[in-house]
Order: C-alpha cells, then sequence, then structure tokens
C-alpha cells in the first residue's frame, strides 16, 4: 500500500517533537476521525530556522507532517507558504488515493502554525487569514454527541 | 538472517492443512467427473460428495439431507436471510439482527430493508459485546420472520447466548439463524441441542480451502434460492458442485471437531497469556470483549492516544501479521462498526488492534509479539500530540 520512502518517514520521521519556545504553534484534526497533527515553529527574520511536529494518526499522516515540516524548515514564511499537499505528496513518491486527506492535514497545520505566528505578533502576513482556521478540511461528518 | 515472520491473523482466514490437501487433490485431478454426469466418473464422485456431506452433517449433529453446500460464509449467509425472507415473506416481513454482525449480515438485511419493504432491528450489545436477551423478547413483534444473530463475532470474539436465542425463538414461532464461521471448530457445535434453526460454515477459518462453505438447514424449512439453474443441493443452490472443496471442508471439519475441548483449552491458555501480558505491561490498553465468554483464538485490544493501522503496519514490518478495525485500515472514515457498538468512544475505537491465535501460535511467538508491541505502542505515543497532552495534563495533578 505504502511505498519505501513513506516507510521510512513513518518509522524514522525527521523533525519529531515539541518546540517549547515555538513562535508559533498549529493544530488540525480531531482524535475522533482518527489523526491530529501539531506543528511548532521557530521563526527568525521571516525564516522558519526550526520545526517540529506530533502526529496521532496512521503511518500516511505521520509520514506526511515529517515531510512537510522537512520541506519548510530553513524557507522564508512565503516559501512555506507556498509549499501544498501536492508538494508533500510528491516528495513522498506518492499516497494511496484514501491517505491524501493526510497531506492536505499537514498543509493545513502549517498554515496553522503560520497564522498563529503572525497573530502572537501583530503582523500581517500575505496570502494567509484567520479564513483557514475555520476550513476544517477533516470535517468527516461523524455524528459526534 | 531471514526475518521473523508470525501470523496472526487466523480469524481473517488459516492456512490449508497438509491432510486437507491430501484429501482433495485426487478430487482435481483423476477423479474430475461432473457429479450430475451419468456415467462413472460422475458416480464417482457425486459418492463422495454424500459421503462429505455425512462427515459434516455428524459433526455438527445434523442429518445430511440439512447440510447445504455454498461457496462460502457470506453466501451461507445471505441464502439463508434472503431464503428465509423470500419464502416466508406472506408471514411477516420483520427480521432481528443485533449491531455487530458480519457485514454479509448486516448489508443483506439491510439490502432487504431498502428493495424489498423488510423492517430490521438491530439490537444493541452491551460494553461487552453481549445481546440483551430481554431486548430480544421485547423486540420480536407479530410479523418477525426472522432472527439472525452471530454464535461469535469475528473482531471481538464474543460469544452470544445462542441456545437461549433459539429457545425465544422457538417460542414465539420464529426462525432463527446464527453465523457461526468463527465458532466452528472453537466451540462444541450440536445443531439439536442449540435448538438453531439455520448456521452458516465456512471451510477457510478451519485450515480449509477458500471458496467453500455450507448452511445447515433443519429439515422441514422452506427456502426460497439464490442462484438458479441446475437441481443440485436438492434444488437450493444451483451449480456444478466444489467437488475438491466439498471433499477439503469435510476433512478440516473432521480435524476441526475432533477435540474442540483440548483445543480450545490449549487456545484459552496462549490467548489468557497474551491478553494479560499485554494489560499488564502497555498502560491505557484495554480488551474488547468479554473477557471469558470470548473465542478461544481471539484477543482485540484498544491502544488509547495512537491509531490502529500504524501500529499495525508497525508490527508487519517486523513480520508479524495482525488486523485492525481502524478505519484507516478499511478506507472507510469510521472505526469498525463492532468497536463502535461496544459503546467506545471514535479515539479509542480508532487505536484498535485484532491478534489472532492459531495452531501454529507458540507460547514464543506471544511474547515476541507483546515485547515488540510495547515497543511500537511507546513510539507512537512519543509522536503523539494526544498523548502528550494527557501526560501534561496528568502531571499537573499530581
Amino acid at each position: 500500500m505504502y511505498n519505501e520512502k513513506v516507510i521510512e518517514y513513518f518509522v524514522h520521521p525527521r523533525n519529531a517533537g515539541v518546540l517549547v519556545d515555538a513562535d508559533g504553534i498549529g493544530e488540525a484534526g480531531s482524535p475522533a476521525c482518527g489523526d491530529e497533527m501539531k506543528v511548532y515553529l521557530k521563526i527568525e527574520n521571516d525564516v522558519i530556522v526550526d520545526v517540529k511536529f506530533q502526529t496521532y494518526g496512521c503511518a500516511s499522516a505521520i509520514a506526511s507532517s515529517s515531510m512537510a515540516t522537512e520541506m519548510i524548515k530553513g524557507k522564508t514564511i512565503q516559501e512555506a507558504l507556498s509549499v501544498t499537499n501536492k508538494d508533500v505528496i510528491n516528495a513522498l513518491g506518492g499516497l494511496p488515493a484514501p491517505k491524501i486527506h493526510c497531506s492536505v492535514l499537514a498543509e493545513q497545520t502549517i498554515k496553522r502554525a503560520i497564522l498563529d505566528y503572525a497573530k502572537k505578533h501583530n503582523i500581517t502576513i500575505e496570502g494567509i487569514d484567520s479564513k483557514i482556521l475555520e476550513d476544517d478540511v477533516h470535517d468527516h461528518g461523524h455524528d459526534e454527541e | 538472517m531471514e526475518k521473523k515472520r508470525i501470523y496472526m491473523d487466523y480469524a481473517a482466514t488459516t492456512p490449508i492443512k497438509k491432510e486437507v490437501v491430501d484429501a482433495m487433490m485426487p478430487y482435481l485431478t483423476e477423479h474430475f467427473g461432473n457429479p450430475s454426469s451419468v456415467h462413472g466418473f460422475g458416480r464417482d464422485v457425486k459418492k463422495v460428495i454424500d459421503e462429505s456431506r455425512d462427515k459434516i452433517a455428524k459433526a455438527v449433529n445434523a442429518k445430511p439431507e440439512e447440510i447445504f453446500f455454498t461457496g462460502g460464509g457470506s453466501e451461507s449467509d445471505n441464502m439463508a436471510i434472503k431464503g428465509i425472507a423470500f419464502a416466508y415473506k406472506d408471514k411477516g416481513n420483520h427480521i432481528i439482527t443485533s449491531k455487530i454482525e458480519h457485514h454479509a449480515v448486516l448489508h443483506t438485511c439491510e439490502y432487504l430493508e431498502k428493495n424489498h419493504g423488510f423492517e430490521v432491528t438491530y439490537l444493541d450489545v452491551d460494553k461487552d459485546g453481549i445481546i440483551s436477551l430481554e431486548e430480544l423478547r421485547a423486540a420480536i413483534k407479530d410479523n418477525t420472520v426472522l432472527i439472525t444473530i452471530m454464535q461469535a463475532n469475528n473482531e471481538i470474539g464474543t460469544v452470544q447466548p445462542v441456545k437461549e436465542i433459539a429457545q425465544i425463538a422457538s417460542e414465539k414461532g420464529v426462525f432463527f439463524h446464527t453465523d457461526a464461521v468463527q465458532a466452528l471448530g472453537n466451540i462444541e457445535i450440536d445443531v439439536k441441542d442449540l435448538g438453531v434453526d439455520l448456521m452458516s460454515f465456512t471451510a477457510h477459518k478451519i485450515y480449509g480451502p477458500k471458496g467453500i462453505g455450507a448452511l445447515y438447514m433443519r429439515k422441514g424449512i422452506k427456502l426460497h434460492p439464490l442462484i438458479h439453474g441446475g437441481s443440485q443441493e436438492r434444488k437450493k443452490r444451483a451449480g456444478t458442485e466444489n467437488v475438491a472443496g466439498i471433499v477439503a471442508f469435510a476433512k478440516a471439519v473432521e480435524l476441526a471437531t475432533k477435540d474442540v475441548a483440548g483445543h480450545a483449552k490449549e487456545q484459552s491458555q496462549l490467548r489468557d497469556h497474551l491478553i494479560d501480558s499485554v494489560l499488564s505491561r502497555i498502560p491505557y490498553a484495554r480488551l474488547n470483549g468479554h473477557r471469558q465468554k470470548r473465542l478461544p483464538g481471539n484477543a482485540n485490544f484498544c491502544f488509547e492516544f495512537i491509531e490502529g493501522e500504524a501500529i499495525l503496519l508497525s508490527l508487519d514490518l517486523l513480520g508479524v501479521a495482525a488486523s485492525s478495525g481502524s478505519a484507516c485500515t478499511s478506507g472507510s472514515l469510521d472505526p469498525s462498526h463492532v468497536l463502535m457498538a461496544l459503546g467506545l468512544p471514535h479515539e479509542i475505537a480508532h487505536g484498535s488492534l485484532r491478534l489472532t491465535i492459531g495452531d501454529m501460535t507458540t507460547k514464543e511467538d506471544i511474547d515476541f509479539v507483546v515485547d515488540n508491541l510495547e515497543k511500537i505502542v511507546v513510539r507512537l505515543r512519543e509522536l503523539s500530540p494526544l498523548y502528550d497532552k494527557f501526560v501534561r495534563e496528568e502531571s499537573q495533578h499530581v
């Protein structure tokens, strides 16, 4: 089902962990849906100097978040914002169709972390606004009580 | 060094035993006649079908004419449910089943609901996965025609009070079908003593081949056939018989029912060792299904804060084959309907793992699996924001 690269990133995820002094934190997904991601950013002079993630979910969710964080490390905020879920899928060498949503979740988590950074520092970043917090790509329509 | 491979997914399927292969081989090669043919080639194999039917009937205390060969468990379930529903539609259009049935039963009931005007009651189960006899009794109506409740659950191994259900059905004049696909060979089955009207079996769960099963149907019951054509299986299931499969099935039944009690005792000891090891060594693990009223070889767990497919894949990378009711495994969005019926919250049901024990399983295998499972759970929890949050909250409470 998964290619070797996805397995590699699942077994040996890069950037796993927590940044205690993060400048921006993003969360997406929900435990009820079976996957939740959290991304921590350390930003200096508009550049993401460090990034960590935590993921509750399947192999694809863990690999997607790990790859996405690797892709934005060392990049400027604008460069990071341009990383899409398709880029994550390509970098992983492909994901099975039912697992595409994991890459979308990774993209969204990063955007939320950048938005959190913008809010905390009271700055405006082009191409990102609070709408990202409203769009829950992971709303599976569970009948939750 | 060759990687260790451990199979712990016997509830999905079993390997075919050598004795079974040996028994079926001649019917794939030299004895190839069509049993419907009048000539000697045909007569030879017709005879062996009858002998096989006798063996299977004897193993479950049925009469040979009460055993109908099918293409497997799902077909047996379909044949029983639709067969009764269509044959007795003048008597009533209400069916009772449970929320934890196999999809072969649930989807068949849903089909009858959507396409043929049947009304279906889906009984709840308690937190251990057992139906309530009182609720069953209360659900029976004047137009109830069939109760279909499995003998043993394929995911959580829970064993239902089938004899008591049959008693209630009999008192109310309602037919009772039970899916015994997981039960055969694991629990003593005596159809007369249990009092069931119809019972489904399959060969590939008891070290026989895939694609052959049987339906027990008490003599005197009418059944609307699903497959029309020739007059095979007394016009209940047309089609040239799967002779080699039938012979193999009979051999598999013979082997599986030789010493059910001894086999169950042996497997229960291994299962209990597995359950005790997991629950004592891995925190925030829970057993799904009743602790005692379960199949000898079934252990089903949930591990909080992590997701089942990730556990399954981690085990697979070590050569261990298991199963999960995780939504991510099935490609659906919700976790298994069985785990949901137990009342588990979504986030816990997502972290499920089924380990099923069979004839090849050893204590060493179980210890290897538990040792590695412990490490896998630790690793995945280290990655999990849910576990991190839980630990932080716990530390604040201390």
